[in-house]
């Protein structure tokens, strides 16, 4: 007991000598908020290497605090409203279901400036933001249809709200422009960020025969039974060749840190206001990794995508389509309204799995 | 030298009221090593922790928020507990809970009228008590284990809310996004004061804390629950029914659990998802403990680790430290809570002569 109360008070001295006060700095603070862990080596670290190019970038007028694997749901609720009270001048939600939080928080706090990722709803001071995730996607479908020997793909989507939608049904435009006949089967795995029911949805595709995996989840799960399985992949929101030196073909990259720093810019200079912004491969919000584990033509090929989709000439959304059951969408040259596409709720002719309704 | 735990002839009263702010202390000076190894000042990082989300008045209304679902299924699983019935599925009962009490707003959304939330409780509370009469009817009946029963009815709760929100209750507006409508105001928990979020869950909370700890203090039923608990077969001297134990305690628990379920989908969520609880029914087990399943105690716990989940946030924002700390902090909590248990029913002696231990004869 003596030795017990030695050891306490001997504790209690060491503590009181690391007493010091915090200060308190006067910069301004831009937050973020994520849904995943910042070293899930795809969505959420896309957004973390933008805050740290942001940090990097205006280091000497602001901080950027954050908060990571905060669920979606009232939790969310509680830690916006806990930025907006630390003094967080503007503040990232980058989930789509941070979306009713973010505007709940925004009305109670209307002088702290809100950005949603990939949202709809926007107020005076919720701004959203989104990346043309399609046009990466359309290249990825053109690389399958040349690489797949058995003319299958397989999708590992997250649910089918219109965003996810919008991406198979590119994926497989791409495809189809290289091979008509080129199918695709898509495994609803109804989570962004599981790295277990990733992995199933990935052996469950492979099982079905698809020679080529493609993913709109968070983690590198799928990459890694790719590699496992000896087939090839394509990475998601980070470059995720880490995971599968030998199986990535390429990654739609999400490259935030450009847009972050224009916007917190913008709230320094004063002129921040509330915009709906939906940039693409042009604007630098999204970038393909290299391209690897291909034969060269098929490397020039997609280089030549690219570039015509920066350069505005192709729209993978260019009419004639015709939708799953055969109907026709878009005429011969007609492309679609951005409101139509953020809406999508069918797929196009050649997917092989029924939309959950 | 050795250490020797040497079993006391009676209980200490000394450390019974030593213990719990023994283990307190000992987290915090492990937790402050942890902040300082971290690189942190360590007492303003427990200042962060521990204080500060205490010194706002809308940070109390998410203690309360947080505390509320552990506490009611805590006090729950404290009468399961005391009278020697195993239900670790409280998360499950939780689940189904929600979703019994659900039924009205969801299928019924234009029903505006003032009787749908007490409905939707009393629904929630049958839903979570009939769940929870599974196990309690394999146990009876075929003295089936009620731990891996009430386990496995968790995945199978889960599963079910999974397929209802994504098919048949998902909301058709919704983008397609797996949730339901939002409920009508009528069916939305309220406030209990203007100044912030927390809502009646809390109150119930309260009320189901004292009301138990009034039965097992000074009702027979208490008795009943504590005497079948320490020995089965003296119960049955007394004229107790084990079999009927089985049946209140796991009906209790599985009640309070709906109630805790449905409270939070409707009080703080506002529809139902695929995800309604960040493991309160798990958590409550270990409230539960660290109430050493009084009651009373079941309140402070429940509020203490409730704090830790407000801390970890706190500490994260303001002083940049990983979210997986406050779980290392709980893990501390609890470590050493049970481990300085250890010295109500022991002491410690240490032995310095250099002999070998007694010869264990008979």
């Amino acid at each position: 007991m003596k030795k017990l109360i030695i050891a306490l008070a001997a504790s209690a001295a060491l503590l009181g000598g690391f007493v010091t006060g915090a200060e308190a700095q006067e910069k301004t603070k831009v937050c973020f908020i994520y849904v995943g862990s910042r070293t899930d080596g795809g969505w959420t670290q896309a957004h973390e290497i933008g805050r740290q190019e942001l940090q990097k970038a205006l280091d000497a007028k602001i901080e950027t605090p954050f908060l990571e694997n905060v669920p979606e749901g009232p939790d969310a609720e509680r830690a916006i409203e806990r930025m907006a009270r630390s003094g967080c001048a503007l503040v990232f939600t980058t989930s789509f279901g941070f979306m009713d939080a973010t505007i709940k928080v925004a009305q109670k706090f209307p002088d702290v400036k809100f950005e949603h990722a990939t949202g709809f709803k926007a107020a005076p001071n919720v701004a959203t933001y989104n990346s043309r995730f399609y046009e990466g996607r359309y290249i990825q479908g053109q690389i399958a249809a040349k690489m797949s020997k058995k003319g299958v793909a397989g999708y590992i989507a997250s649910f089918p709200i219109p965003e996810v939608v919008m991406g198979i049904n590119a994926f497989e435009l791409g495809a189809k422009s290289v091979n008509p006949d080129f199918k695709l089967k898509v495994v609803w795995a109804n989570t962004w960020f599981d790295p277990g029911k990733e992995a199933d949805a990935a052996k469950a595709l492979i099982d079905q025969g698809v020679d080529i995996l493609t993913q709109h989840t968070d983690t590198t799960a799928p990459m890694q039974v790719a590699a496992e399985r000896g087939i090839l992949a394509f990475g998601q929101a980070s470059d995720m060749i880490a995971a599968g030196p030998k199986t990535q073909l390429t990654a739609i990259v999400d490259t935030w840190g450009a847009y972050y720093i224009k916007r917190t810019q913008a709230l320094l200079d004063g002129t921040w206001k509330s915009e709906q912004i939906w940039d693409g491969l042009k604007d630098g919000i999204l970038t393909m990794a290299p391209y690897t584990n291909m034969p060269d033509d098929v490397k020039a090929m997609a280089e030549e995508t690219e570039a015509k989709i920066k350069s505005g000439e192709l729209h993978p959304f260019t009419g004639p389509i015709n939708r799953q059951d055969g109907t026709p969408w878009l005429a011969a040259g007609e492309k679609p309204q951005d409101g139509v596409l953020l809406g999508m709720n069918f797929y196009v002719e050649g997917v092989d799995d029924k939309l959950p309704q | 030298m050795r250490i020797e735990l040497e079993k006391r002839a009676r209980v200490s009263t000394l450390f019974s009221l030593l213990s719990p702010l023994l283990a307190l202390v000992l987290t915090l000076v492990f937790g402050a090593i942890m902040f300082w190894l971290l690189g942190k000042s360590p007492l303003n990082a427990l200042y962060v922790y521990f204080v500060e989300p205490l010194l706002e008045i809308w940070s109390l209304h998410e203690l309360a928020i947080k505390a509320a679902p552990l506490i009611l299924i805590a006090v729950g699983l404290s009468v399961c507990y005391r009278s020697n019935n195993w239900n670790i599925g409280a998360e499950g009962q939780f689940t189904i809970g929600a979703i019994t009490g659900s039924i009205l707003p969801v299928l019924y959304p234009e029903w505006h009228s003032p009787m749908i939330l007490p409905l939707m409780l009393v629904m929630g509370m049958a839903g979570g008590a009939l769940y929870a009469g599974i196990p309690a009817l394999l146990k009876t009946r075929f003295n089936t284990n009620e731990i891996l029963t009430s386990l496995m009815l968790v995945y199978i709760a889960g599963l079910f809310l999974d397929w209802l929100v994504r098919g048949p209750w998902r909301d058709p507006q919704g983008y397609n996004f797996p949730q339901t409508k939002s409920f009508q105001i009528e069916a939305v928990l309220p406030e209990i004061l203007s100044s912030g979020r927390a809502h009646w869950a809390f109150v119930f909370a309260i009320a189901a804390a004292v009301a138990l700890w009034f039965m097992m203090r000074f009702m027979l039923k208490g008795f009943e629950v504590s005497v079948l608990g320490q020995s089965e077969r003296a119960g049955r001297f007394a004229g107790f029914s084990a079999r009927r134990m089985v049946w209140f305690s796991m009906l209790l628990s599985g009640a309070l659990a709906g109630l805790a379920g449905i409270s939070e989908v409707s009080g703080s969520i506002g529809h139902v998802q695929p995800v309604i609880s960040p493991g309160y029914g798990f958590t409550a087990i270990i409230v539960a403990f660290l109430g050493r399943l009084n009651p009373l105690g079941i309140i402070a716990s429940g509020l203490v680790l409730a704090l830790t989940y407000l801390g970890g946030e706190a500490a994260q924002l303001s002083i940049g430290i990983s979210d997986k700390v406050s779980r290392v902090f709980q893990g501390l909590l609890l470590f050493f809570v049970l481990s300085c248990d250890t010295l109500i029913h022991y002491r410690i002696r240490l032995v310095f002569a250099r002999t070998k231990p007694a010869e264990v004869t008979g």
